[in-house]
């Protein structure tokens, strides 16, 4: 089995892998990194969002074997241990932003990827209309955008970077 | 109020370990040496099995077993049930077909399950389920429910299809009433079929211990317990005290995960089998092929009105799909979660109604957050908005004139609505929705090009489910009744065991908040526990908008007793009678006194017994509660719904969206406005965008997010909430429930906003954009249309 190596969450990590071994599967099965999750087979819920080299990707269409040397951030890596929360995390738990959570993790790592694309003033339209990529099924989206809203201001007082810790 | 008690929008508890990504969904878990199940699945949609050769997919790398429908029957693994009986109107029994978890003989859908492959790691698994070859012998079948009394037959006990043939009212008294009246409306609906698509895919993992001979099963399900029972005493896989069922973190059901699927048992059976843990994740496309779907009812219905626009009477028949097996609970969907909300806020002296439940070759059908209720719903408001148009009446008017003024009100159809006021629901969504300025709005649409419509939704639901009595004399298989138990700590921290479930609802916040209400205590200090057989003793899951109204109520009866008992600890402590302790924010203090004892002091002596002797009063702070509820809730509200339609397009955008519900006491505000706002995406997805596919040979059409539209952010608007209240007399704390309002009242808010844009009735849904264009082109010409 082919080799593949990368930095998750800043720490240097490497593993035999199938070669059709996917990232979210190198992630959750091979890492124990299960805040990442599966909801589709065809790229469109976005619960697998992860960052690869600071820009959102959806790790059920990448094979591990193509993240040879990045960087990935996921939803653990956001937070530092017993850290405060990422001002974004912090937003979604102060607007209802999620019910079930399982879309939670690939909406925080879109919502990132949104600041970073179009800065911390975001207007409805703009949110709902970069939420493409993401479902939810139980919010009917209304807090997640707000959530986001306020998740992007906040990022500006806290100085967190537009771009997620590595 | 207390800062964390009942009415507070205290932050949820759930959250820190959902936005760290350090929730424990079923696929998060994982045991020493798991393997993976990959099911082999028919792809036709009715075919006799003539055979199953797995002798190259068992000498597949990796592979521990290939097994067959043949085999399940060898080992007596009994059929999945349908577990509420209904009768048709002839007296006979719903006729229900033997569904076991591998299809032996035939397969009855695009989906059904041949075999399972167990092997060490997902991908060998599914290249040996390639390998498994199936020798079908494909048969006609049927997939349209208005067709399946002409079609094939699929099961030897149902001939024509016919599942039941049900119906509820006085038939005599509405035709007559009908016969005698000023007005009719008549509308056919067909109510569309739905995925369920929680975002966290069904999935299991089965571990057999052999040494104490211990299954456990953890599994995406919203109601462990009913899951136990089933697969032990119907399915037989073991006896109920060797079954442990986990439902840890639960990534959304909308009723999809109350059922007991196939799936969970076969992993149950091979991880006996193979001596090895086996998990199964559904992919998406699984889903769509194996969750039971919602709604698919064929409709017609009709409303008989005096001259003044006053109801005299209601009529509806009804064809339903229950598809190719019985799911769970798919009989009462159609029957006594519809029919008996066919009344609606009227006051309807004469309502008849008739289902026909059929087979299809199609995926189950079952309950769908809603479940009949926003079927009825549908059938009611349209009705009625149509008829209001007809007749030349305002749509809040007609509701009004029609409106139920006295309380407990007993419908035709079963039930008795025992509190609400559905003028001030209507007056106030009408207030925040500028009705009064509608007509400013839609000229100003007109002036660019678009056409503007307004529709209302004055809904009612049936909730807290449900007085076990009740139920069991319609036919239910067990009781709806929910339990509690109060484990205090001796340092005071106190334990909630509960037999509801929660799978977003966030139940950890506000059973949490209802205990530092009553005990005065910090409500951090308060751990709810739920979804685990070992853990919690019994109880029923969590659907129906039932949690709050049984599943709280159930706790406050636990805490009676917590305080009853503590009262006589305190007694002890505090040498004094018990008649003589007031218990109050947290403290016990003698009446009339300043000695008084915190509530610390009293959960330690409890534990410690010091102060009382063993044969005075037994030692510990722990009670129980089981509670069943004296009649269902009813909620109740009016939504209204504003589009714009492009003409030229047919594109509807909802511009304005107000809800005004009455859910009794609201526990947790912003929990309840959460669920308002998922329900309406829910119906809103219904009444725009979903609709699954059969096409006529039984392939699902829409068999991924590619083809089966969900809604997205930019689908949706921000909702403008509000809310009235009545309390429900038939719960301790007056709760009436909040998780099904927004999917029952919104398809009709919408169909009714669109069609009084375009003018015409003749609209289903989904109302796609091309829907829309086509109803205008039909209704004004191609010319008005474009």
């Amino acid at each position: 089995m082919p080799a593949v190596s990368m930095t998750v969450n800043g720490k240097s990590v490497a593993g035999d892998v199938e070669a059709r071994t996917l990232l979210v599967q190198f992630l959750r099965e091979n890492l124990r990194l299960t805040g990442t999750h599966v909801g589709c087979d065809t790229s469109q819920c976005g619960a697998c969002v992860v960052h690869v080299d600071g820009i959102a990707a959806k790790s059920c269409t990448l094979l591990a074997l193509q993240c040879e040397g990045a960087k990935i951030t996921t939803i653990e890596g956001l937070a530092e241990p017993n850290g405060p929360l990422h001002p974004m995390q912090e937003a979604f738990r102060e607007h209802h932003g999620l019910q079930c959570g399982f879309c939670t993790p690939g909406m925080i790592m879109s919502a990132l990827d949104i600041v970073r694309r179009h800065g911390h003033e975001l207007d409805e339209r703009t949110i709902r209309e970069q939420l493409d990529g993401n479902l939810c099924r139980c919010t009917g989206y209304h807090n997640i955008v707000k959530a986001i809203g306020a998740g992007a201001r906040a990022m500006v007082k806290s100085g967190a970077p537009r771009q997620a810790a590595e | 109020m207390n800062a964390t008690g009942i009415g507070a929008a205290v932050r949820r508890k759930e959250d820190f370990r959902f936005v760290t990504g350090n929730g424990q969904y079923t696929d998060d878990v994982t045991r020493p040496g798991v393997t993976r199940a990959v099911f082999v699945r028919s792809p036709h949609a009715r075919a006799k099995l003539r055979g199953i050769d797995i002798s190259v997919a068992r000498k597949m790398p990796g592979v521990a077993a290939v097994l067959t429908g043949a085999e399940l029957t060898g080992d007596k693994i009994g059929n999945l049930i349908c577990g509420w009986m209904i009768h048709s109107k002839d007296g006979s029994p719903m006729k229900m077909a033997p569904h076991p978890a591998l299809a032996s003989g035939t397969v009855n859908y695009v989906g059904d399950a041949v075999a399972v492959v167990i092997a060490d790691t997902l991908a060998q698994g599914r290249d040996a389920a390639e390998k498994v070859k199936v020798d079908y012998e494909v048969l006609p079948a049927v997939t349209d429910p208005a067709e399946a009394k002409s079609g094939p037959q699929i099961h030897e006990v149902a001939p024509k299809n016919i599942i039941y043939e049900w119906s509820l009212g006085d038939q005599k008294a509405v035709d007559a009433a009908f016969a005698s009246a000023k007005h009719v409306t008549r509308l056919d609906i067909i109510n569309n079929r739905l995925a369920p698509n929680a975002i966290e895919p069904r999935a299991a993992l089965a571990e057999y211990d052999a040494g104490t001979d211990q299954l456990t099963l953890w599994n995406t399900t919203q109601n462990p317990h009913v899951s136990r029972l089933v697969i032990a005493a119907f399915v037989g896989m073991a006896p109920e005290h060797k079954l442990r069922v986990i439902a840890p973190d639960v990534g959304g059901g909308f009723g999809s995960k109350i059922f007991i699927y196939p799936e969970e048992v076969v992993c149950l059976w091979a991880a006996r089998k193979v001596h090895r843990p086996v998990k199964w994740v559904a992919e998406r496309s699984e889903s769509f092929l194996t969750d039971a779907h919602g709604r698919d009812h064929v409709t017609h219905a009709e409303l008989a009105l005096d001259g003044s626009g006053k109801i005299v009477a209601l009529r509806a028949k009804t064809i339903a799909n229950l598809g190719a097996y019985m799911s769970t609970f798919s009989s009462s969907v159609p029957t006594y979660l519809y029919g008996t909300l066919l009344s609606g806020q009227y006051d309807i002296p004469h309502i008849y109604c008739e289902v026909d439940a059929v087979y299809t070759n199609t995926v189950p059908v079952d309950a769908y957050r809603g479940a009949g209720r926003p079927e009825a719903t549908f059938v009611v408001e349209r009705l009625v908005e149509v008829a209001a148009r007809q007749m030349g009446i305002e749509p809040p008017e007609i509701r009004k004139r029609n409106f139920i003024k006295a309380f407990p009100h007993q419908t035709p159809v079963i039930m008795a609505y025992d509190a609400g006021d559905y003028h001030a629901s209507l007056r106030q969504a009408m207030e925040f929705a500028d009705v009064k300025s509608f007509n400013k709005r839609k000229r100003e649409s007109a002036r660019n090009g678009k056409l503007r419509g307004l529709g209302f939704s004055t809904y009612i639901e049936a909730c807290g489910i449900a007085p076990s009595q009740a139920v069991g004399s319609l036919g239910c298989g067990v009781g709806l009744w929910e339990s509690a138990e109060v484990r205090v700590n001796p340092t005071g921290s106190v334990e909630v065991l509960t037999g509801t479930h929660a799978h977003g609802q966030g139940h950890e916040t506000t059973f949490a908040q209802l205990v530092s209400e009553r005990l005065g205590i910090p409500f951090e200090n308060v751990s709810i526990v739920h979804g685990d057989t070992d853990k919690v003793q019994f109880g029923m899951g969590t659907y129906g908008s039932r949690s709050g109204a049984v599943g709280m109520s159930a706790v406050v009866k636990a805490l009676d007793k917590i305080e009853a008992k503590a009262k006589k600890v305190a007694a002890y402590m505090l040498e004094a009678a018990e008649g003589d302790i007031e218990f109050k924010d947290g403290k016990f203090t003698v009446a009339g006194t300043d000695k008084s004892a915190p509530w610390g002091d009293v959960a330690l002596n409890a534990y410690i017994a010091h102060k009382f002797a063993g044969a005075d009063l037994e030692p510990g702070l722990k009670e129980t509660s089981f509670y069943d509820p004296t009649n269902f809730t009813f909620p109740a509200g009016c939504h209204i719904c504003e589009v714009e339609v492009d003409t030229e397009t047919g594109k509807t955008e909802i511009v304005n969206w107000t809800a005004v519900d009455d859910f009794g006491t609201v526990v947790n505000p912003m929990i309840v406005e959460g669920q308002v706002h998922g329900g309406i995406a829910q119906g809103v997805g219904q009444a725009l965008l979903e609709g699954v596919v059969y096409n006529k040979d039984g392939q699902l059409v829409t068999g991924s997010f590619m083809d089966y539209t969900m809604p997205r952010a930019h689908d949706l608007p921000l909702f403008h909430l509000g809310l009235t209240e009545t309390k429900s007399p038939s719960n301790p704390l007056g709760i009436k429930g909040c998780g099904e309002a927004g999917a029952i009242a919104a398809p009709a808010a919408v169909i009714n906003a669109i069609t009084d844009a375009i003018g015409t009735e003749e609209l289903s849904m989904p109302a796609t954009a091309q829907a829309v264009w086509s109803a205008l082109k039909r209704a004004h010409g191609v010319r008005q249309a474009a």
